[in-house]
């Protein structure tokens, strides 16, 4: 089997079972060299499992596991040549900042001296040169965050895990070290395998997205596959914001599919194969890709009642009842406002939707 | 008003001083009747005169602490020389607590790892089981130890029979007993202080450690010790300072030959032969040398926390 890009780790149907309980169901993926590759979902999908077997704190109940063409799903954790960053730091609190540093170079053998010298490096990357002697809990957790950071890349890894290591952080931290993260991937080229279950830093930190939900792998894709052509239900709710419609297909023609809304409204879409007339389907529709105008337009547009708008930002949100008991959310980008009309509550709408928004989805 | 609401602001903070004064009352009651008034009494008690059938007269003289540290013969005018009798039975106090507390800690951290690494629900359950034995008596356990120890005993019989041995192992009237007996009634104080410090540890460290090439032993040796040490440091002291004074397990399993301090200190104020003043000077002289051994060692402990 040869491919054009090498493969990091290479998982093959792994299974985890704990007594009658299966944690993850037949798992296969291969994870790049050079990649910064995401495991996201909810809490329980199994994710941080699957990152815990590939650093070796949980057994493969079956299949493999593969780290650059090398089976390691039996070696014991300090025989892997991959280190992890955890989700709290599990930094050593009787260890100066730059002995948490050190401590892995010193265990695959490197003098002391080398130690130190390779971990004043790695403290000049993540900024932290000035704390070497602290004790991490002398430092903020954002510092405590990049000493972990620091700690686990020290000796080179061949692959970096990294499970959850932002979320104790507060948000305009956690938007700088997402940026500095993906630098310090860059920099060092290491291979990063991230596990999160915050989709919007999923889509600004990868190269690949891996969706998993109880135990299953939903999507495999780039940021701008897995938002734009979710492939099921899971995806298209859980990653950005969706308007969900239960509609049934009335009819297909020219690889179009014309689908009817419970209030009789009609939409059509691209047709998927095995989709036939009279299917009971969901179609998916980004509220950034509707907009709203007090007159029917061109576009295909449904009438409706404005219930709320939402000021949230960068955007106003505008929730609009359409008869059927359909809500729609439309977002409006507040940069627009001049162009496109904010209804006030209240005052009939017509909710317009770009040519190719809806997808539709058969579960 | 604000300066009425200042004067009310007081007036409350005065209440909340005096309140807090009583409330502390019952505290610094139990720390004078029962710490400070019987180290007091005792260190009168060891300037004192002896009086032939126990009891003491009220003049004061250093002839305790002068019987403790000088030979001056029989009839007490030769020149004074160093009286090693009860130096040795201190300095053998001292070895016998100090092995008994190696032992205790020997079994007890293995033990309080593995109830603190147990399921969380089945842990209390392990505590309890490390406490039954000691709901009974303490004079009962040691007497029981004997039992088992001895020459024709279970202990013996069991391994003579199982062809290990061919003569009974002589364990009972040896230090090794006395260790033994030590070691078993103080083992739950070792075990406790280092299972709450298990139990606190973050076993991630130990994930940590591992997945920085560290082997189980070195993740031990340079991770958990040092996070549980306060645990352990405890559970020395608890197994340790009682050990040092203990006379149940010496005088029944040790026999005349392992005589240590608290079977000294006891026979001085048991019957008519004692001699309170002496007995009160060589308890004097073992509370010296506890305290000034936690001294040190706490003064090395803040040390070492002071170090980067």
């Amino acid at each position: 089997m040869t491919e054009n890009t090498q493969i990091a780790v290479d998982v093959r149907d792994a299974i985890k079972r704990y007594g009658d309980f299966t944690a993850l169901h037949r798992i296969s993926l291969g994870i790049r060299d050079n990649e910064f590759f995401t495991l996201l979902g909810p809490s329980g999908c199994g994710k941080t499992t699957l990152l815990r077997m590939i650093a070796g704190f949980e057994d493969v109940t079956e299949g493999a596991i593969f780290l650059y063409g090398e089976e390691i799903e039996d070696l014991p954790p300090h025989q892997r040549p991959v280190n992890t960053v955890f989700q709290n730091y599990a930094l050593f609190p009787h260890m100066s900042v730059l002995e948490n540093v050190s401590f892995g170079l010193e265990m695959r053998g490197a003098s002391k001296a080398d130690a130190r010298t390779r971990a004043g490096e790695m403290l000049e990357l993540v900024q932290l040169t000035q704390f070497a002697s602290r004790k991490p809990s002398q430092l903020s957790g954002g510092q405590q965050q990049r000493v972990a950071l620091a700690r686990a890349l020290a000796p080179s890894p061949k692959v970096l895990l990294l499970d959850e290591p932002l979320s104790a952080l507060d948000l305009k931290l956690r938007k700088a070290m997402q940026i500095e993260l993906k630098h310090i991937q860059r920099e060092t080229g290491i291979t990063f395998i991230f596990v999160t279950h915050d989709q919007e830093e999923a889509l600004t930190m990868s190269d690949r997205i891996a969706v998993m939900s109880a135990g299953e792998m939903q999507q495999l894709g780039d940021p701008r596959d897995i938002y734009e052509t979710p492939r099921n239900m899971f995806v298209a709710d859980f990653i950005g914001d969706t308007n969900l419609l239960d509609v049934s297909v009335e009819g297909i023609a020219a690889g179009r599919a014309t689908c009817k809304l419970s209030g009789g409204h009609r939409l059509t879409c691209d047709a998927v194969d095995g989709v036939n007339a009279g299917a009971k389907v969901h179609l998916s529709v980004r509220p950034e890709r509707l907009f709203l105008s007090d007159q029917p337009t061109a576009a295909e547009s449904l009438q409706g009642t404005v219930v709320e708008n939402i000021f949230i930002g960068t955007d106003i949100s505008t929730i609009v009842d359409v008869p059927g008991g359909q809500h729609f959310t439309v977002r409006t980008s507040n940069s627009d406002r001049g162009n496109k009309r904010i209804l006030d509550p209240g005052t009939t709408a017509y909710v317009n939707m770009e040519p190719g928004a809806a997808r539709l989805l058969v579960d | 008003m604000a300066g009425g609401a200042a004067t009310g602001g007081s007036a409350a903070a005065d209440t909340y001083k005096s309140a807090r004064h009583w409330l502390l009352l019952p505290s610094w009651l139990v720390l004078v009747l029962v710490v400070l008034a019987p180290v007091c009494m005792m260190l009168i008690y060891s300037f004192l005169t002896k009086e032939f059938r126990g009891g003491v007269i009220w003049e004061p003289t250093l002839a305790a602490y002068d019987q403790f540290f000088f030979d001056r013969g029989l009839f007490g005018d030769d020149p004074p020389k160093i009286e090693w009798t009860y130096i040795t039975i201190f300095w053998r106090s001292i070895w016998q607590a100090g092995l008994a507390t190696i032992l205790s800690l020997i079994i007890g951290f293995p033990t309080a790892y593995f109830i603190a690494t147990r399921p969380e629900r089945t842990r209390a359950l392990w505590v309890f089981l490390v406490t039954i034995p000691y709901w009974v008596n303490l004079l009962i356990r040691t007497v029981s130890m004997k039992f088992l120890l001895r020459d024709q005993g279970p202990m013996n019989d069991f391994l003579i029979s199982t062809g290990l041995i061919d003569d009974p192992l002589r364990i009972v009237n040896t230090n090794l007993a006395v260790q033994l007996g030590l070691f078993y009634s103080y083992l739950p104080f070792m075990v406790l202080p280092i299972y709450a410090s298990v139990e606190r540890y973050n076993f991630a460290m130990s994930e940590a450690a591992a997945d920085l090439y560290a082997t189980k032993w070195t993740t031990l040796r340079r991770i958990v010790l040092p996070a549980v040490k306060p645990g352990v440091i405890a559970g020395c002291i608890l197994v340790f300072v009682p050990s040092l004074g203990a006379f149940l397990a010496p005088d029944l399993l040790g026999g005349a030959k392992n005589f240590m301090i608290g079977s000294l200190i006891e026979e001085q104020f048991k019957g008519n032969a004692g001699n309170w003043p002496f007995g009160a000077a060589a308890a004097m002289v073992l509370l010296t040398m506890v305290l000034i051994l936690l001294m040190i060692f706490a003064r090395q402990q803040r040390r070492a926390e002071a170090s980067p």
